[in-house]
């Protein structure tokens, strides 16, 4: 029980945090809302009427405080760009990102196990060693140039889908779903030959302690023991890094938006930051934060269930 | 979980994802839609009096139409008014409604409502005016039904020309307490928007003039410029205006590319309040240093309209060729540099948006150019909000690489920011011979004679080496071959009502 | 001979790694130092000049010799990774440190922090920083090290407190050396190899990093490159010009797979 109000009230100061640095960042940065609704027509009277139009005039403290009431009563303000409200726009391109977020993280999953289960099985093999190459490869390449490389190859060359052609959950949710396929796996790849790699490595290093040894001298079978014990021991650090992957999807997906052109919240979060239309930048974050600490709370949780090591603790 | 299990997952993943792509492939009905490319979405507003973004104005045009309305050859044609007359002193004009227009909500535009929007966009109802000329708009007469006078306090000869623009297009009265009221008279009207993904119109029946051909018009959002090509060739996108060079030659074959003018002047912008650019023979010498011929081939492959001043050539009217004023010459360069006090060169830095990439290209070049004679300069890429803020308004910055188009379709427009005390001189012209000029602008008595001062105007920016001026740029289009009828304005607009589907 | 082919058999990512390395390293300081040509000399006539003998590696969109460009942004990159991982190292050790000894009050602020930065999208800490302070090299290298900050402080955290309550560590303590030099001479030494297998994977997450941040258009300013600069540049050319992309993408894969192999070895080794 003290735990788990600790963790909550840690929950709480670091979400705060995180949207005190959003306001700080945007007291810092150059230009306000009204610069950019302007543009180039700004007159200064036209710029001073619209900064208190928008509420820019008033203290900072005032500001933020004032957000962080509203935000904590679930009513995320208006977006200065839009003029529509930001609860309602998040939740429009909820499913995007949640849709590109979980294809993605599946496809790591479905990719990783039995690739890494099999490649340490045969890790002599050149189909092993190939495969070990080609997850090399994967994860020296920058993300945003595999998105163009997936583009040029499933897009132009084998015309497996139309560059572009998103089409929204609301109109065709097939070919919606369909469209988001290779930008998840563009995600996908080189997360899943990180995985790959630390299920092999673990797998390997845990096929070499006793326990193991007794289990085969017993007269086990090698799949038996592979499932009953090795797999079960070797998944602990996996689970931990998917853990940390599911939270850097969502900042990873920032690029892939943009070379797969999907309007989810990455794209929305840059254009927000340029047209510092903070009520929406500050809603995405906040999000995002609170998120990722709750993944990092889950793995956490699942860490202590799957090690009985960390039982005692 | 068993082997086998992991594996019937797997595979059946996969067999998924082949049968969901498959699905992927249908064709889309041409018959009457097309889709259009934008690289931004339209962030500022959707209202014609408070859109400030080219790429937002641009749009609108097919949306919102003024009393008059330009035309491709910049003519001012009747739009709202059907009919107008000036008084003796040029102060009162006179306007009549056209017989019968309706908004796309179906109802018919009235006097009020002519009055309401004239009077929002002269600031006259609180919100700020996007037409600092409208200052000069003293009433709004409603005269009988059909005519509506607006009465000027000074006369002004440009005043058709701001009545066509955007921001003072004619919207319904109702509009100003219920924003989804909003609508215009133009041939398109606004259906839906989802944003950063798209923008979408559709054609209004009831449209008093040439009625539109394509039936539906998506308006797609790719905000990122290498996307561009690959949503084009992969048919996506049947339509993107303002490609660059590179991009038109990576177009499959089932493409037009069309090539006009971007009707804007691209140029080193000097902030004159800034050490050394106060001093004339510094500005000449970057001006010879520099070669526009090398910076066309270099970023363009040599397409580009090199200009000597601040006006574009699709003003032919005012236009005065004056590209040849400093042909490029580094040794007269360095002397002028040197009898200048700067024998050996200085350091400055030119702030470039950073999300225009043909700007930050002919930077590249410049500032290779100008290595040559020994001057340091330094690029600083921005984010345009931080440029609209330092440089633009605050003024804080030494030298800027940019376009600067008109907001109107006036010479004026062009030349007013160069006025010493122009609120929108970001560059701090000072010059006495200029202002002097430029307020002749209004005692001149006949259209030559303010044609020749707008010429006058032109040269002393080139004379004194203004800026260092480089070009309009060319304006490619990529058209699906599908569609035709692409039309070029000497203005920033896009005008989708003549597009239409190709005669098989 | 006979031994070397042994040990290689043993631990080939080592030796592999460490031979691309250090090929990329020669070849990145000998094209710095002895390049024929201006990387930033523009030239007309041979725009996208084929590879030839005169251009190894062909010329970029501006004419630019594209092997010089490609030695100098390797460089560029070489310096980005390194100094980041630096900041990155330097910074989360300290902080990794005293969170990790002291616990308790101190712990609690300083990893609240710590948390709250590392669920701050980078690409936001990025923007901020590069608009407050301007762009450039170094401020690119400061803004991805705050970013590393967090991972390294948590890894040498867990590695302080795993260490503080062992024995040797007691027995210091017991002879009355001060925390400090406990800390730093007792305890910091045991975490060196855990804390360098983390710097070389750090070092392949700044160069991607810094291909990403060049992608976003607030990377490295021109005419400076850097690979992941020269790579965004690259793709506009993309079906025009593949082979600009295709050496740029060739030279990343490269340093960042010799990286990673080498630091499989160290790994293996240690």
């Amino acid at each position: 029980m003290k735990t788990a109000v600790r963790k909550a009230a840690a929950f709480i100061i670091t979400v705060l945090l995180v949207t005190l640095f959003v306001f700080i960042a945007f007291e810092l940065i150059p230009g306000d809302a009204a610069t950019a609704k302007l543009g180039t027509s700004a007159t200064p009277e036209a710029y001073e009427a619209l900064r208190e139009e928008l509420g820019l005039t008033r203290p900072f403290f005032v500001r933020y405080f004032s957000w962080l009431f509203s935000f904590f009563f679930g009513d995320m303000g208006t977006s200065y760009s839009y003029g529509v409200s930001v609860r309602s726009m998040l939740a429009s391109k909820l499913p995007i990102t949640l849709t590109l977020t979980l294809m993605s993280f599946v496809m790591i999953i479905i990719l990783s196990i039995p690739i890494g289960v099999l490649s340490s099985k045969y890790e002599d093999r050149a189909g092993a060693k190939a495969l070990d190459v080609l997850g090399q490869l994967t994860m020296s390449v920058p993300p945003f140039f595999l998105g163009i490389l997936i583009t040029y190859f499933f897009g132009m060359v084998l015309r497996l889908f139309t560059p572009g052609g998103f089409v929204s959950y609301d109109v065709n949710p097939v070919r919606f779903a369909a469209y988001l396929f290779f930008p998840s796996l563009a995600i996908a790849l080189p997360k899943a030959a990180m995985s790959i790699k630390l299920l092999k490595t673990s797998i390997l290093s845990e096929r070499k302690l006793d326990y193991v040894r007794t289990a085969y001298s017993r007269g086990n079978s090698s799949m038996d023991v592979m499932y009953k014990h090795v797999l079960k021991n070797a998944i602990i650090p996996v689970i931990t890094f998917l853990g940390m992957t599911l939270a850097d999807i969502v900042a990873g997906s920032l690029v892939i938006e943009q070379v797969f052109s999907i309007p989810g919240y990455g794209r929305l979060l840059i254009t927000s930051i340029s047209n510092r239309d903070y009520p929406v930048v500050q809603a995405i974050i906040a999000i995002i934060a609170m998120l990722v600490i709750i993944i990092n709370l889950i793995v956490d949780v699942l860490y202590q269930v799957m090690d009985p090591r960390l039982r005692g603790n | 979980m068993s082997m086998k299990r992991i594996m019937a997952m797997a595979s059946a993943a996969i067999i998924l994802s082949v049968a969901l792509t498959g699905c992927s492939g249908d064709k889309k009905d041409a018959s009457s839609s097309i889709v259009v490319g934008i690289p931004q979405d339209l962030e500022d507003s959707l209202d014609p009096h408070e859109a400030v973004a080219a790429g937002t104005k641009e749009i609108l045009f097919n949306i919102y139409e003024g009393l008059l309305k330009p035309d491709e050859t910049g003519n001012l044609n009747p739009a709202v008014a059907e009919d107008y007359s000036v008084s003796e002193d040029g102060l009162t004009y006179s306007f009549t409604i056209r017989d019968g227009i309706t908004f796309q909500n179906g109802k018919k535009v009235t006097p009020e409502d002519v009055k309401y929007s004239i009077e929002k966009s002269a600031g006259m109802m609180g919100s700020p005016s996007l037409i600092p000329a409208f200052s000069n708009i003293s009433e709004v007469v409603i005269r009988d039904d059909r005519t509506v006078d607006i009465v000027l306090a000074s006369p002004d000869i440009d005043f058709p020309a701001y009545i066509a623009s955007i921001p003072a297009s004619i919207i319904p009265a109702e509009s100003a307490n219920d924003a989804s009221k909003l609508c215009g008279t133009g041939p398109y009207k606004f259906v839906s928007r989802s944003p950063q993904e798209n923008i979408i119109l559709k054609k209004y029946d009831g449209y008093w003039g040439t009625p539109a051909n394509i039936e539906n018009i998506t308006l797609k959002i790719i905000p990122n410029a290498d996307s561009i090509v690959m949503n084009l060739n992969g048919g996506a996108v049947d339509m993107f205006a303002r490609l660059t060079a590179t991009q038109t030659q990576q177009l499959s074959d089932k493409f037009n590319v069309l090539e006009g003018e971007m009707n804007l002047v691209q140029a080193v912008y000097l902030n004159h309040a800034v050490k050394p650019f106060d001093n004339v023979d510094v500005c000449r010498a970057l001006s010879y240093a520099v070669d526009v011929d090398n910076i066309l081939e270099l970023t363009s492959d040599g397409k580009g309209y090199p200009v000597g001043s601040s006006m574009f050539p699709a003003f032919k009217k005012y236009y005065v060729d004056l590209s040849d004023t400093y042909p490029t010459d580094r040794e007269k360069a360095k002397e002028l540099l040197a009898s200048a006090g700067y024998p050996d060169g200085f350091s400055f830095s030119i702030t470039v948006p950073s999300n225009y990439q043909p700007h930050v290209e002919a930077a590249q070049v410049v500032s290779q150019q100008l290595k040559e004679i020994g001057v340091n300069a330094e690029i600083k890429l921005v984010e345009w909000n931080t440029w609209l803020s330092d440089v633009y308004a605050g003024r804080n910055y030494e030298a800027t690489l940019i376009g600067v188009d008109a907001s109107s379709l006036t010479a004026t427009a062009m030349l007013d920011r160069f006025v010493s005390d122009a609120d929108n001189n970001f560059t701090n012209y000072s010059n006495a011979e200029y202002d002097e000029l430029f307020k002749s602008l209004y005692q001149a008595p006949t259209e030559e004679s303010r044609i020749e001062i707008y010429k006058e105007l032109q040269k002393n920016l080139a004379d004194n080496a203004a800026n260092i001026y480089i070009q309009d740029m060319t304006e490619f289009v990529a058209l699906s071959d599908k569609y035709e009828g692409y039309v070029y304005y000497p203005m920033y607009v896009q005008d989708f009502a003549k597009l239409k589907i190709k005669e098989q | 001979m006979e031994k070397f082919l042994f040990r290689f058999r043993k631990n080939p990512e080592l030796y592999i790694g460490a031979a691309i390395s250090a090929v990329m390293m020669l070849i990145i300081i000998a094209g710095v130092l002895f390049s024929p040509y201006d990387p930033d000399s523009m030239d007309a006539a041979s725009k996208f000049a084929s590879p030839s003998l005169k251009h190894l590696l062909g010329c970029d969109n501006f004419g630019r010799d594209l092997f010089s460009r490609l030695t100098l942004g390797g460089a560029t990159t070489l310096l980005i990774a390194f100094f980041t991982v630096l900041i990155g190292i330097t910074v989360g050790t300290l902080v990794g440190a005293f969170t990790g000894y002291y616990g308790g009050a101190v712990d609690e602020v300083l990893m609240r922090f710590n948390d709250a930065v590392l669920a701050f999208p980078s690409i936001l800490l990025a923007l901020v920083f590069i608009s407050v302070f301007g762009s450039g090299t170094w401020k690119v290298i400061i803004s991805l090290g705050i970013v590393f900050v967090p991972s390294f402080a948590r890894i040498v955290r867990s590695e302080f407190m795993r260490c503080k309550n062992l024995d040797y560590v007691r027995s210091a303590r017991l002879m009355g050396a001060k925390d400090i030099r406990i800390m730093f001479v007792h305890i910091f030494p045991n975490t060196v190899p855990v804390v360098l297998s983390s710097a070389v994977i750090g070092f392949n997450n700044a160069v991607l990093a810094e291909a990403g941040m060049s992608f976003l258009g607030i990377g490295v300013q021109p005419p400076a490159s850097s690979l992941g600069r020269m790579l965004s540049d690259a793709q506009a050319f993309l079906f025009s010009e593949p082979g600009y992309a295709v050496f740029t993408g060739v030279t990343i894969a490269l340093m960042v797979l010799g990286f990673s192999l080498l630091g499989d070895g160290l790994k293996k080794n240690a």
